[in-house]
């Protein structure tokens, strides 16, 4: 009993717990206001159903948070996400389709299965542009001693302009049954995309925390200069960092570009990267660094994404949908502040005392 | 003048519980206008929470404050000075990017027609600090100046908070020399003479005995008693507070003579003609195997400065390094923990713990820096390494899961020097290894400085505090005004001589 108990307290004292807790209400919310919200259907061998939905739709944003988190835990933080994701998307649909979306479809009938590099060179090659990408940052950050806002934010705003000098300018289409898989196809009746996330979050778990890697990471982002007296290579861990968020942001501009067959320079992952850092934010981690949980980052992903699907469910107007969300991300953050908590405590503590 | 008459607080029955610890349980503490008042206890007595719950940082669980005859609720820090109870604290809350008289006036800076006045701000922080006999540039930022001004600033910035009529020194002279103490000491009696009450809280025994008028004494949260400093003997005051009787100090000493023993021929680390521009001027300095090499002089005369060098924190301009018969070429951290040196830096809060972490994980930091990102140590492994050095240095924690910032500032020290020991080190510098930590973990700390010369491994010590370095040293290396005066060895090493050298006389 007692060891139930402390397993309990373990539970609720770890950063997974306030994550679960808001994705919980979100669900809760939903099996009172939303019909069929939890109900999943098998068509054709697959599973489709609102909850799918949110797994499937958040799966950028859950490997982006996945970098991100390591990139915050240091102290950091990479504004340039979004922008790879347009790179990477913009890479991989050049590749496939290099005529810029002309020539293919001259001839009447639509051409199916057509690419003019094969699948495994495409997407190594936009990973690989968005792992340059990600070093870029951590040069310019480790090396370069640049603030971390402000060296990524180079890469936010020139990085759309790289995308777009990649596609000439144009929306790329692609017409190729094996790349829609990555974004759309089903593996033993579940989202492929599931199993991108379950492997990009596996490797980062094995990377951080089977190596001393994740150690590292926490100590420079609670005290870097403890951590220089220590030894740590903070430059080479600040490095890898960022080349990570950068692959994960390459892996989210597959994912991305797959589901809607075409590259958009102008518009592929706009705004991804603050969803990114809320995520981490939700997820508990500090924005000064220190210690970190890839699972609430995950999990604070899913409350985002959930947030958007039901929002669209309940039938709130897109418009008003961007607004609804802040004011519930507002709440859910002053719930995590310390000050807050307090605050509260104290207006539950004097209406005791008064009645 | 009657004894209520006399009393400015009572504290009664105070008790105050964290998490794991009963931080005070049932203290009474009375305080009276005019009288320096010590308030003393070894590491984790309950000093600090005891001045948290009176300046307002910490609500007690229970118990109740008499101010001037009145009950009162400190609610904040803000309502302390309010009421007129000012605290310097002992790491110095100030901005080192502001001017001083900018940090001294903060929040109360005269105002002509709305806006700062200037002028007038400079002239009055000027005349504050005169009264401390501190003459200096006010327009100048506080990073420039020597921590010890840095601390005459904090207190003035207190003095100046009007009406104080409480004035709290939290280990005020641990980061001053003895002439900037003596300044110190004019200021609190002359507080004193104007009918101040001052509670001072200090490590060195001596200081209570030349200052304090009563002595308060906490033990593990608990109130051992109130005296009358004339009536307590050191030996008194200082089994009280380690409650139990204290051999250990003099038996420090007396293993250094038995140590004398000759070292191998060939020194470990050499440095010919090593200086860095601004820092350190050129000196020759040759560390052995089994020996303990003191570093005696003030602050700022080049005793960390030194130590950065020798372990790579800074890079020489000027001269050769040897280890081990080569020269040094890498000079960082990294290079030196693969070469067998460790360093225990001077602040341990900014740049010794990783606070978040645990006290497994800071222990094992060092040893995992110098392994790489990939060997990575199994957390059966790291929990192994972690319960050897709590048990060896007695490390006083719930559990190797603590985050070490929940420690007291002596387990933290042991807590850095088990990260250094992990790593097996041949030569140890240890930069003020017992600053501001108490009476009994300095003399574990001493002895084991000796143990680990004993052992074969070269110690540099480094500490304010001359009977220290006397007693645990073979030689000391002098510095003043960060140049290397002179070495002392045998007969020679006396207090009397290295403080002739250090003043140059």
């Amino acid at each position: 009993m007692a060891q139930s108990n402390s397993l309990w307290r373990r539970f609720t004292t770890s950063q997974v717990f306030w994550p679960l807790v808001a994705l919980g209400l979100i669900m809760l919310f939903n099996a009172f206001f939303t019909p069929n919200f939890f109900k999943l259907e098998i068509k054709d061998g697959h599973l489709f159903g609102s909850l799918i939905d949110i797994i499937n739709r958040g799966a950028p944003l859950m490997v982006l948070a996945i970098g991100m988190t390591m990139v915050i835990a240091t102290a950091g933080v990479d504004l340039s996400v979004g922008a790879v994701v347009a790179i990477s998307a913009a890479v991989a649909t050049v590749l496939i389709n290099p005529a810029l979306g002309n020539t293919l479809i001259a001839s009447d009938k639509l051409v199916e299965n057509v690419t003019a590099t094969p699948l495994p060179v495409v997407i190594l090659a936009a990973l690989v542009a968005a792992a340059l990408c990600g070093l870029w940052n951590g040069m310019l950050v480790s090396r370069g001693r640049i603030e971390p806002m402000v060296a990524t934010l180079v890469l936010m705003v020139a990085g759309r302009g790289i995308a777009q000098l990649i596609t000439g300018g144009q929306i790329i289409t692609v017409y190729y049954t094996p790349y829609f898989f990555v974004g759309n196809g089903y593996l033993a009746g579940v989202p492929f995309t599931l199993f991108i996330v379950a492997a990009v979050g596996l490797f980062a778990w094995l990377l951080t925390r089977k190596t001393a890697i994740g150690m590292f990471v926490e100590s420079i982002g609670i005290n870097v200069k403890s951590s220089f007296y220590s030894g740590i290579d903070e430059k080479n861990i600040k490095l890898l960092v960022y080349t990570f968020s950068g692959i994960c942001a390459g892996i989210a501009g597959l994912i991305v570009s797959s589901n809607i067959k075409s590259a958009d320079a102008n518009n592929a992952g706009l705004g991804f990267e603050l969803d990114a850092i809320l995520a981490v934010v939700i997820g508990g981690t500090l924005m000064t660094g220190g210690r970190f949980s890839l699972l609430a980052s995950i999990i604070g992903a899913l409350v985002i994404q959930s947030m958007t699907t039901t929002m669209y469910a309940i039938g709130v107007p897109a418009m008003a949908a961007q607004a609804v969300k802040a004011v519930v991300v507002m709440v859910v953050i002053l719930l995590y502040s310390e000050q807050f908590r307090t605050v509260i405590n104290r207006l539950f503590a004097r209406k005791e005392v008064q009645s | 003048m009657a004894e209520s008459d006399q009393v400015i607080l009572t504290m009664t029955g105070i008790s105050r519980a964290f998490p794991g610890v009963q931080a005070l349980q049932d203290v009474d503490f009375n305080l009276r206008r005019g009288e320096i008042h010590a308030l003393m206890g070894e590491n984790g007595a309950g000093k600090s929470t005891l001045i948290k719950v009176l300046t307002g940082v910490e609500a007690p669980d229970t118990g109740v404050i008499n101010l001037d005859g009145k009950e009162v609720q400190v609610k904040s820090p803000q309502h302390a000075q309010d009421l007129g109870i000012s605290t310097v604290y002992q790491e110095i809350n100030l901005c080192p990017n502001l001017t001083v008289a900018e940090n001294i006036l903060i929040g109360r800076e005269p105002r002509r027609a709305g806006r700062i006045d200037w002028k007038r701000m400079n002239a009055e922080a000027r005349e504050i600090l005169l009264r401390l006999d501190v003459d200096i540039d006010v327009t100048r930022t506080l990073g420039s100046y020597s921590v010890a001004i840095q601390q005459m600033a904090a207190i003035a910035r207190a003095l100046e908070i009007a009406s104080a009529k409480i004035l709290i020194l939290d280990e005020p002279t641990s980061s001053l020399d003895a002439y900037e103490t003596s300044q110190l000491f004019g200021v609190m009696r002359k507080l004193k003479s104007q009918g101040t009450a001052v509670i001072f809280i200090t490590h060195f025994i001596d200081q209570v005995y030349e200052i304090a008028d009563r002595i308060t004494v906490l033990r593990n949260g608990k109130l051992v008693g109130v005296y009358d400093t004339a009536a307590l003997t050191h030996l008194e005051l200082i089994s009280n507070m380690l409650g139990r009787n204290l051999v250990e100090l003099e038996n420090v000493s007396k293993s250094r003579t038995r140590r004398a023993q000759s070292f191998s021929s060939e020194p470990l680390m050499q440095a010919r003609e090593l200086g860095s521009t601004g820092a350190i001027e050129p000196f020759d300095l040759d560390l052995y195997a089994g020996e303990v090499v003191g570093l005696a002089g003030l602050l700022g005369s080049g005793r960390t400065e030194i130590a950065s060098l020798l372990f790579g924190i800074d890079k020489p301009d000027h001269g050769t390094l040897t280890y081990d018969g080569a020269v040094v070429r890498k000079y960082s951290p990294l290079a030196s923990i693969a070469r067998g040196v460790a360093l225990s830096p001077e602040d341990r809060k900014a740049a010794g713990i990783v606070e978040d972490l645990s006290v497994r994980e800071n222990i094992v930091l060092a040893m995992q820096a110098s392994r790489g990102w990939f060997r990575f140590l199994s957390s059966a492994k790291q929990t192994e390494i972690a319960d050897k050095y709590i048990k060896l240095l007695n490390i006083v924690t719930p559990s190797p899961e603590q985050p070490v910032k929940n420690l007291s500032g002596g387990n933290q020290q042991k807590v850095i020097l088990a990260r250094w020991l992990a790593t097996n080190p041949q030569l140890l510098i240890l930069d003020e290894p017992t600053r501001g930590i108490d009476v009994g973990a300095k003399a574990e700390i001493q002895k084991l400085v000796v143990a680990l010369a004993e052992e074969g491994k070269a110690c540099i010590f480094i500490s304010s505090e001359l009977d220290e370095v006397l007693r645990c040293s073979d030689r000391v290396v002098v510095l003043r005004d960060q140049e290397k005066i002179t070495e002392l060895a045998g007969d020679e090493m006396n207090e009397t001589l290295i403080m002739q050298t250090i003043a140059g006389s």
